[in-house]
């Protein structure tokens, strides 16, 4: 179906995966019973990628994010699956390992990075410490050695780091955060929301630091957003979330040009597009998302399918791959005894 | 700025002329005790336009451009500094509290948050019908049912269904669709829409773009659509202003902007918003800093220490908003280099 330039430092499905979930699911245990934010969720994170992950607010887009680091608090829990980090489990971690792995190995920032940052301690103070807490051995000239080198490919000027969180600008700040991860070399940077605070202009300024750092760092980036635009600014690779479940994924190309999941299809025709020669008028897709509390326990979007068939009120589909590097959870895409239409074909 | 002159007609809803709107700050009585100056913040400088009857005009902008602002001033939430508004002929600033209240009846306010909006103790009949009850005493016995009517004109079907329920047992798409029902019941004829569909989600969001297109057919009402998307005024603005810092930079069409920017910052605003397509990413290289601080804002063109193209008189003499094509205004001094 396509045969798109691809990115030259898309991932090689040979390659192991930096990340692996299996069958991830998160609980909150409520009044009104256990909900599933997160419902038996499987995919791969690869070394180098830029993964952008979608989805509507609810979607248990920010819950999956934080499961990666096992930061689920109760009345929530991890209540199945698992989580191998460069071939390790990370469930079985106790929290000493735990800690340590936050931080040297997956570092997280917020939509509000003036949350994050602590306003009475200069920048080189937040590095500083970072350092220590993970390396408390490092000695002092090289710790000073190591943020001057870091905050300078950063782009932000060495004399900005004696100021304090309120003294820089919204975009400063993100990058001052993603800076807490990469001066301990993490693998993976998980931005939740991190541009959604930031002007337009800014945010796009960060967006391209983002995928600057990819390359010069080498890390790999799971860039959560419920901003589908963005993710096509600048994801190798695309997960829609719908409803606690992943319903495709596919290389940003595939999947903004041939989107299989009719969730997918819909979401992209009702992004608003700025040229006046595109998507001159938006889809309108009926109803909303589910209530989690009392989701369908078969496929999620069927109620609001324009392509709905008997077995999806029946069955719950499997996120299966259907052509090389392309996963779809629907009926239309898998074949089923009990399906009365034909299974569609997806070209590789 | 012969804008708002040429065209003081009939046609024209709102008239803003001069607004100014100053916000002082830090002079508590020590500081003026000790003799320090009090500061402002210039949230809107001398912006002037027109709305005209039956258009949708947006007001767009990054925070701190002072769009908020100039809605809350051509509602008369707040007064200006200096500078006036004419809303259908009549000097806001001249009325009395008792005959602006009256006049409100004809302007009303979408705003982003639905659930800060509603009162969470009032059914969403009360709500919605609450502004009947005050300018339309004499109709109490149809209250209900033109409450009804018009839950079932923002497509909260069935209407009987909603009306007794509260704002916290419904969606977040059908809140917002309480706010443009209460906002309409009215008959006003200026809605104030400020980031109206920003909180909702994408496949929300569009069935609530419909619905206030649909509408202001409909009713025959004239928007004051306040953003900071540019994407989504796409699909409802009839004309755009953009602002920058409490000015206005650029204002016309928004078909005829969008396809030939005439202000450096409107191309850099426009170069920056994401496309939807990972074939077309942007190359274009885009302005350095952010938008700086409205206390002392920058001398001559506000946009010129960001400005890749600025020259020596950029610094120091303030743009005109000049009509450089027919019914197409812009603020910079160079505009005339971008006409394609």
């Amino acid at each position: 179906m396509m045969n798109e330039s691809q990115n030259l430092l898309s991932p090689q499905p040979s390659e192991e995966p930096l990340v692996r979930i299996d069958d991830l699911t998160v609980t909150y245990y409520t009044r009104l019973g256990p909900v599933n934010a997160v419902d038996h969720v499987s995919f791969d994170i690869y070394r180098h990628e830029i993964l952008g992950l979608v989805g509507e607010s609810g979607c248990g887009k920010s819950t999956l994010g934080k499961a990666l680091m096992r930061m689920i608090p109760p009345p929530a829990k991890i209540s199945a699956g698992s989580v191998l980090f460069d071939g390790e489990d990370i469930m079985t971690y106790d929290d000493d390992h735990l800690r340590d792995f936050r931080g040297r190995k997956i570092s997280m920032i917020f939509q509000d990075p003036m949350t994050s940052l602590n306003p009475v301690q200069r920048v080189d103070q937040h590095l500083e410490e970072a350092i220590l807490v993970h390396e408390p051995k490092t000695l002092k000239e090289n710790i000073t050695a190591r943020i001057h080198s870091l905050i300078e490919r950063l782009g932000i000027q060495t004399r900005r780091l004696t100021d304090y969180p309120h003294q820089l600008s919204g975009g400063m700040r993100q990058r001052v955060m993603i800076g807490l991860g990469l001066v301990l070399n993490a693998n993976l940077i998980i931005a939740d929301e991190a541009t959604t605070s930031l002007d337009v202009i800014v945010e796009a300024k960060l967006v391209e630091e983002i995928r600057k750092i990819r390359q010069e760092f080498g890390v790999s980036i799971l860039l959560i957003t419920h901003n589908i635009a963005l993710v096509a600014e600048a994801a190798d690779r695309v997960a829609v979330m719908y409803a606690g479940r992943i319903v495709e994924i596919a290389s940003v190309y595939d999947l903004f040009d041939h989107p299989l999941h009719p969730y997918t299809q819909g979401l992209l025709a009702s992004v608003p597009n700025i040229r006046l020669d595109e998507q001159q008028e938006l889809y309108k897709m009926a109803g909303e998302p589910p209530n989690l509390t009392n989701a369908p326990q078969v496929c999620r979007f069927h109620p609001r399918c324009p392509h709905v068939m008997e077995i999806c009120r029946r069955i719950k589909p499997d996120l299966k791959q259907v052509a090389p590097g392309r996963f779809t959870d629907c009926w239309l895409y898998q074949d089923h005894p009990e399906k009365t239409k034909p299974t569609i074909k997806v070209n590789a | 700025m012969s804008q708002t002159d040429s065209s003081r007609n009939q046609d024209v809803l709102v008239e803003a002329i001069d607004l100014k709107k100053y916000y002082a700050i830090g002079s508590s009585i020590l500081d003026q005790l000790f003799g320090m100056k009090a500061e402002y913040v210039h949230a809107v400088d001398t912006v002037s336009f027109n709305i005209r009857k039956g258009e949708a005009f947006g007001l767009a902008g990054e925070s701190g451009s002072g769009k908020s602002t100039i809605g809350r001033l051509v509602i008369g939430l707040e007064q200006p500094t200096s500078g006036r508004v004419l809303f259908d002929g009549i000097d806001l600033g001249n009325l009395k509290s008792e005959e602006l209240r009256r006049l409100r009846r004809r302007m009303q306010v979408i705003f982003q948050d639905p659930m800060a909006s509603l009162n969470p103790r009032m059914t969403l009949g009360e709500s919605v019908s609450h502004g009947l009850r005050i300018h339309y005493p004499e109709r109490a016995d149809e209250i209900r049912d033109v409450t009804m009517a018009m839950f079932d004109k923002v497509g909260l079907t069935p209407p009987k269904y909603f009306y007794n329920k509260y704002p916290h047992q419904i969606s977040g798409g059908q809140r917002q669709r309480v706010v443009i029902a209460r906002a309409l019941i009215t008959q006003p004829d200026l809605v104030l829409a400020d980031e109206p569909i920003a909180m909702a989600d994408v496949s929300v969001r569009t069935l609530l773009l419909d619905l206030m297109i649909r509408l202001k057919k409909e009713f025959n009402l004239t928007y004051l659509f306040i953003t900071h998307d540019l994407a989504t005024a796409k699909y409802i603005c009839d004309r755009i202003c953009i602002l920058y810092l409490g000015k206005i930079c650029e204002l016309g069409n928004l078909r005829e902007v969008y396809a030939n920017p005439l202000h450096p910052y409107t191309q850099a605003l426009m170069a920056a918003v994401p496309v939807p397509n990972p074939h077309k990413r942007r190359t274009t290289p885009l302005p350095e800093g952010e938008i700086p601080n409205p206390i002392h804002p920058p001398s001559g063109c506000r946009f010129h220490p960001r400005c890749s193209l600025a020259a020596e008189v950029c610094s120091r003499e303030e743009p005109l908003l000049r009509e450089l094509k027919p019914g197409h205004w812009t603020a910079c001094h160079f505009g005339e280099n971008f006409i394609g």
